[in-house]
């Protein structure tokens, strides 16, 4: 198996080849405004290596936080007619109700409530509305709106109301593009609704985004599928991912997780990846990130997506330094280190220079770092190690002593010895993670669904055997699937052994020809 | 307790989102989240809507007054969002068949989404909102409030679904009957109804309810938020207000849980960090948490129960975890609030101590 991982960050655009379980070749360049053409540099620079040009690329995974931004920073959203199926109950919370105003006046297209949906049970809530939806239809065809997203009660559990409305706007109006909030998730109408309604926000970026990533590749002349990596450390295809590119959002951090978990080959350890301006300290549990237990808020909008627990903190290799008293951080100089640190030539003092200082790491001209005194950065790299420290005790989930995987270009900064920590661990290729995280991606599928009267070992058998069915349908070697989440839980105040059920299995991607 | 609330006082935007974060902290893990009960409230007010608050010590004797309530499972409130609408007409229902005309309206539950549903009532019929409810939490069984303790009348009770499905229970013999009868109507509705329950006189909720538990509730809020912004300790902040006791401080290590009669009822053990580091507390729980035991080596007592309040915190935030959220691996720090005095007499604990729940442990307050 040989795979290119690519990570295009806020930074750089890092892109490794994987062959055999093996990093053979790694490259790093910046990231370019259309994306693309940093793709394209990367994809250049890694051919250049003998190895690389010698035989056929099974996949290009590439990780991007290129959807997530374009919501926090409101650019090339489309606007989106919501269509809601659950009335009369949820009236006075229309689509919409909970976003914040300037994002709610870039996305609200058109707002349609009808008559449908379901209960918790299976039952029908109402009968689906079907000469209300036709007129739905003919209203956004007539708007001119193309992207479309439809929530109905209950359609984790059931989603015919959904399809349904579906098959009636492709009649009506073929060109629209449709996201159904059931394709994304958990029970939870609000928030699964704003899942859907972000995403057919981003469909025209995604259709050109991926069609984007594809010329770069061809560009390069590599004839490889191209996967997108998501948020659970997992991937999906790239028709997959135009259609539904929020579940993307926050793949960066995931990737360089699992790249550590991967290049350690330790699948339960403490993680932190030291970048430029910041560390985000994260907990591999079977060499996947632990989830956060909240909900998530992307752009101000409250979701339901899967997202790695991360705790981060102001510490990078480019945190200003500031004297008496002695404090580093938050403010950074950030990609401009390799102007403004003084071993670059700059005049403002970094970490690095301390760094560099105190011979923890060799960067730049040391001579340029003369002038600062030793116990200054003793005093800097103490504070550094303690905030580390403090930060590693947070997401602890045990009381012993674990091990931790240093990873990303600032690694340097963590010490040998850690309160709490059993063990640092560096690794090759450790700055380039996030790409060896990409490269490295699973395929997954889940479900989460309630069954009644029914024993929990077959409620969850049921269930496992559903999301296997997913994982494969995305492409996963059946034979490599692993349950990696199982969470079970009765419905409160309800009769009949009411059984939540969400499953979550993911393996191997499946090779050419293998079915 | 503050004697001297001020007798009827409008309640700001800024109020309810304090009242949001205080029920959810009094709902002792039950009660579902307010956060759409706060959607409704923030419409409401961007619409003009304002809600005022009222003593019940201003109420006449022969006031009537609505207790509302949303019944059910808090998982189908979150596909069936949360209408302000409906509790109005639960209340309306209650006016037809009773023929009375409601003074005001209040709160069975001030812990959990039911802590503001009276608010959203009182904004479209143009009432005020008695500072006061029936169980000063959340509990899960309509005989474990202040009026059943009481042996007030426990009928009619109207019941609403947004179809068009109306039902008034209109006697039974006994606060349990209510409990079971209207759970079937309940459940019948999609596990979802919208309440109204016995008429209550001004006389009544002087003598028995749980007075100042809305201002209570703000003040929590407030408290938490403030210490939010100025990135101060908001547990601190909690036990200040509330005069609550810290219990335990640590991680979420096991979290089980069944269903039995239509109710979560489970278990959940946090390993102790900091000064508790060596310990565990293990926290019983049905919708609420019911009883803490702390274990250590071979000894493990119980060093909490219903009906002092438990509540599990998020140490960062503040913010309350549900018995139904709460996961592996969340850092939570565990604290007591002092239950109301009406459910410290023998009858109070008849229907809210230990043994109500199946816990055969004499009470003992975590206070005395």
């Amino acid at each position: 198996m040989r795979r290119i991982g690519i990570d295009v960050g806020g930074t750089n655009t890092d892109a490794v080849l994987l062959q055999d379980g093996k990093v053979v070749h790694a490259v790093k360049t910046p990231t370019t405004e259309d994306v693309t053409s940093g793709i394209v540099t990367a994809l250049g620079l890694l051919s250049g290596h003998p190895e690389v040009a010698r035989g056929a690329i099974d996949g290009v995974v590439i990780g991007t936080t290129h959807f997530v931004n374009a919501v926090v920073q409101r650019r090339h959203l489309s606007p989106v007619a919501a269509i809601r199926i659950g009335l009369p109950a949820s009236a006075s919370l229309p689509p919409f109700c909970d976003w914040p105003e300037d994002l709610a006046a870039l996305v609200r297209g058109e707002v349609i409530m009808l008559e449908g949906g379901h209960e918790y049970d299976g039952r029908e809530f109402m009968p689906f509305d079907e000469a209300g939806m036709r007129a739905a239809a003919r209203q956004i065809r007539d708007s001119g709106l193309r992207s479309v997203a439809i929530a109905a009660s209950f359609s984790p559990l059931d989603p015919s109301h959904e399809e349904r409305a579906r098959a009636i706007l492709a009649e009506e109006c073929p060109e629209a593009s449709i996201t159904l909030s059931h394709e994304l998730g958990r029970i939870g109408l609000l928030e699964r609704e704003n899942a859907a309604l972000l995403n057919a926000a981003l469909a025209d970026l995604a259709r050109v985004t991926i069609a984007g990533f594809r010329d770069a590749i061809a560009a390069s002349h590599i004839d490889a599928p191209l996967f997108i990596t998501q948020n659970d450390g997992t991937v999906m295809s790239a028709e997959m991912a135009m259609a539904l590119p929020v579940m993307s959002f926050a793949s960066g951090a995931t990737n360089s997780m699992r790249g550590a978990a991967f290049l350690s080959g330790l699948q339960d350890a403490m993680v932190v990846d030291v970048g430029g301006t910041s560390s985000d300290v994260g907990q591999l549990r079977r060499g996947f990130p632990r989830e956060a237990n909240s909900v998530v808020e992307i752009g101000e909008v409250r979701t339901l997506f899967r997202m790695p627990d991360l705790f981060s903190i102001g510490l990078g290799g480019g945190s200003i330094v500031s004297e008496s008293p002695v404090t580093v951080g938050p403010q950074s100089v950030g990609y401009r280190l390799t102007e403004e640190a003084l071993v670059f030539g700059g005049k403002t003092l970094t970490v690095t220079d301390a760094a560099v200082t105190a011979a923890v790491v060799k960067i730049g001209e040391v001579k340029n770092a003369a002038g600062v005194p030793r116990d200054l950065a003793r005093a800097v790299l103490d504070i550094a190690k303690a905030k580390l420290e403090d930060a590693i005790d947070r997401m602890k989930t045990e009381a012993g002593d674990v091990p931790l995987i240093a990873v990303g270009g600032g690694a340097f900064l963590v010490p040998k010895k850690l309160a709490g920590v059993s063990e640092v661990i560096r690794v090759e290729h450790g700055d380039c993670a996030n790409a060896v995280g990409a490269a490295i991606a699973q395929i997954s599928g889940e479900t989460d669904q309630v069954y009644r009267e029914m024993r929990r070992e077959d409620a969850i058998a049921a269930a496992e055997a559903q999301a296997v069915e997913r994982a494969v349908a995305a492409g996963a070697e059946r034979s490599t699937l692993q349950t990696v989440d199982v969470e079970d839980m009765p419905l409160a105040y309800l009769p009949g052994n009411a059984l939540r059920v969400r499953v979550r299995v993911a393996g191997e991607m499946r090779g050419p020809g293998e079915h | 307790m503050r004697d001297a609330a001020p007798a009827m006082r409008k309640i700001t935007r800024e109020d309810i989102e304090c009242l949001a974060v205080g029920a959810w902290i009094l709902g002792t893990g039950g009660g579902g989240s307010p956060y759409l009960g706060l959607l409704n409230m923030r419409r409401l007010y961007a619409e003009g809507h304002r809600v005022e608050l009222m003593s019940p010590f201003d109420l006449d004797g022969e006031d009537r007054v609505a207790v509302v309530s949303n019944m059910g499972a808090p998982l189908v409130g979150q596909e069936r969002l949360a209408d302000s609408r409906n509790i109005a007409r639960a209340v309306a229902m209650q006016e037809e068949y009773s023929s009375v005309k409601f003074r005001a309206v209040m709160s069975l539950e001030i812990g959990g989404g039911n802590g503001i549903q009276p608010l959203m009532a009182a904004a479209h019929l143009g009432l005020p909102v008695v500072d006061a409810d029936l169980m000063g939490r959340a509990y899960p069984e309509a005989q474990m409030t202040s009026v059943a303790v009481g042996d007030l009348r426990p009928y009619p009770c109207a019941l609403y679904d947004p179809r068009g499905l109306e039902s008034i229970v209109t006697n039974v013999p006994s606060w349990k009957w209510m409990e079971r009868v209207t759970r079937k109507i309940c459940v019948e509705m999609g596990s979802i109804a919208s309440t109204c329950k016995a008429p209550r006189t001004g006389r009544e909720i002087k003598d028995w309810g749980i007075h100042f538990t809305v201002s209570k509730a703000i003040g929590i809020g407030r408290r938490v938020r403030e210490a939010q912004r100025r990135h101060e300790d908001p547990i601190a902040a909690i036990l200040g207000e509330a005069q609550g006791k810290q219990l335990f401080r640590g991680k979420v290590v096991d979290v089980a849980r069944r269903a039995t009669e239509g109710f979560l009822r489970g278990r959940c053990v946090i390993e102790g960090l900091d000064e508790h580091r060596g310990a565990r507390l293990e926290l019983a729980f049905q919708n609420e948490w019911v009883v803490a035991w702390r274990a250590e080596g071979e000894k493990r007592n119980p060093i909490a129960m219903s009906p002092d309040l438990i509540c599990v915190l998020d140490t960062v935030s503040g913010n309350a975890f549900g018995t139904e959220t709460i996961r592996y691996g969340m850092r939570v720090t565990v604290v007591a609030l002092p239950a109301p005095p009406v459910f410290l007499t023998p009858k109070g604990l008849e229907h809210v101590g230990p043994r109500a729940f199946g816990y055969d442990l004499d009470f003992r307050s975590v206070f005395a």
